[in-house]
């Protein structure tokens, strides 16, 4: 593993940068497809709105993995992530209305675990249209 | 109606193994819209460390629930499978998937709990590669939400899970 940030560079309360992700209803379709999650509630509206969702939600895994980028782009070496979890709390709306949805993600470092093995807990917050939608959100990070 | 605890630590037996394409980890970070070079470029993945391309960290998912699913489908258990929803969803890696791997997946049964009259089940799956050796530890938490009395008044919060 050779993450591109150090270990000594950071400190409890560190923020990593900020990110937004889109997503629309076709960014859905690509994820069902390569994910293999082809349940209609993540394209139908139809079938969304008959078990009581408002419209089409993006899956739950596609929110954590939009997620996770904001760990791995900061260390450069996606294999610098040793530990990752969320709770599900709310859906990512995602109307078809020519705009979709936006995902926003804040993250810091929560702290310093262990000086030798140079590893770090990241607390994360994801946001859609001012909704917390992923709870608990945190993950372990080697750094180098 | 409470599940049976005797299913509580219950292992099912590995997955058919699952092989890891280079094409498919590339197809998934398309997916979610990564463009990290260590998905798409053996060089740039070897200058890391890693012996090939890497998956993203979420993709094994994928297999490992192709799994739980299966569990969660036991009829024996008796999970009414339209009333499942994801709730907590964790991952502890050995080391990062990659193109190559051939992986299976043994899922045992954590917890069975029940809150307000909903089913919280916790399932462990242990993936490994083809020489047995630990790749990532899988946890996922499903919640079988309680039969409401009348309507669909559920189903907002049905899908907050997923």
């Amino acid at each position: 593993m050779t993450a591109q940030i150090a270990y000594a560079d950071v400190e409890e309360g560190t923020q990593l940068p900020l990110r937004t992700f889109p997503v629309d209803r076709a960014r859905l379709v690509r994820y069902a497809g390569a994910s293999g999650d082809f349940n209609p509630i993540h394209w139908n509206e139809r079938f969304a709105k008959e078990v009581g969702l408002p419209d089409v939600i993006a899956h739950g895994m596609f929110t954590m993995a939009e997620a996770a980028r904001v760990i791995t782009d900061w260390t450069g070496d996606p294999g610098a992530l040793l530990e990752y979890g969320v709770r599900f709390t709310k859906p990512v709306v995602v109307p078809d209305d020519g705009k979709g949805a936006v995902i926003e993600v804040a993250a810091k470092v929560a702290k310093k675990l262990d000086d030798q093995a140079r590893t770090v807990q990241v607390d994360l917050t994801v946001t859609s249209a001012g909704s917390k939608v992923l709870g608990m959100s945190r993950a372990v990070v080697a750094l180098g | 109606m409470a599940l049976d605890q005797s299913f509580v630590g219950r292992t099912y037996p590995p997955s058919r193994p699952y092989e890891v394409g280079r094409e498919k980890i590339r197809e998934f970070a398309e997916a979610i819209g990564d463009d990290n070079p260590a998905y798409r470029d053996a060089e740039a993945a070897k200058a890391l460390g890693h012996p090939d391309v890497i998956a993203p960290p979420t993709f094994v998912f994928s297999v490992s629930y192709q799994e739980a699913e299966s569990v969660v489908r036991d009829p024996k258990l008796g999970l009414d499978y339209a009333r499942v929803v994801h709730r907590d969803q964790q991952f502890a890696y050995h080391r990062p998937v990659r193109a190559g791997d051939v992986l299976s997946v043994t899922s045992t049964i954590e917890s069975i709990k029940s809150l307000a009259g909903n089913e919280v089940l916790d399932i462990r799956g242990e993936v490994q590669d083809a020489e047995g050796q630990p790749v990532v530890t899988v946890h996922t938490k499903l919640v079988a939400r309680a039969v409401e009395a009348g309507g669909t008044g559920g189903a907002g919060e049905a899908a907050e899970g997923e």
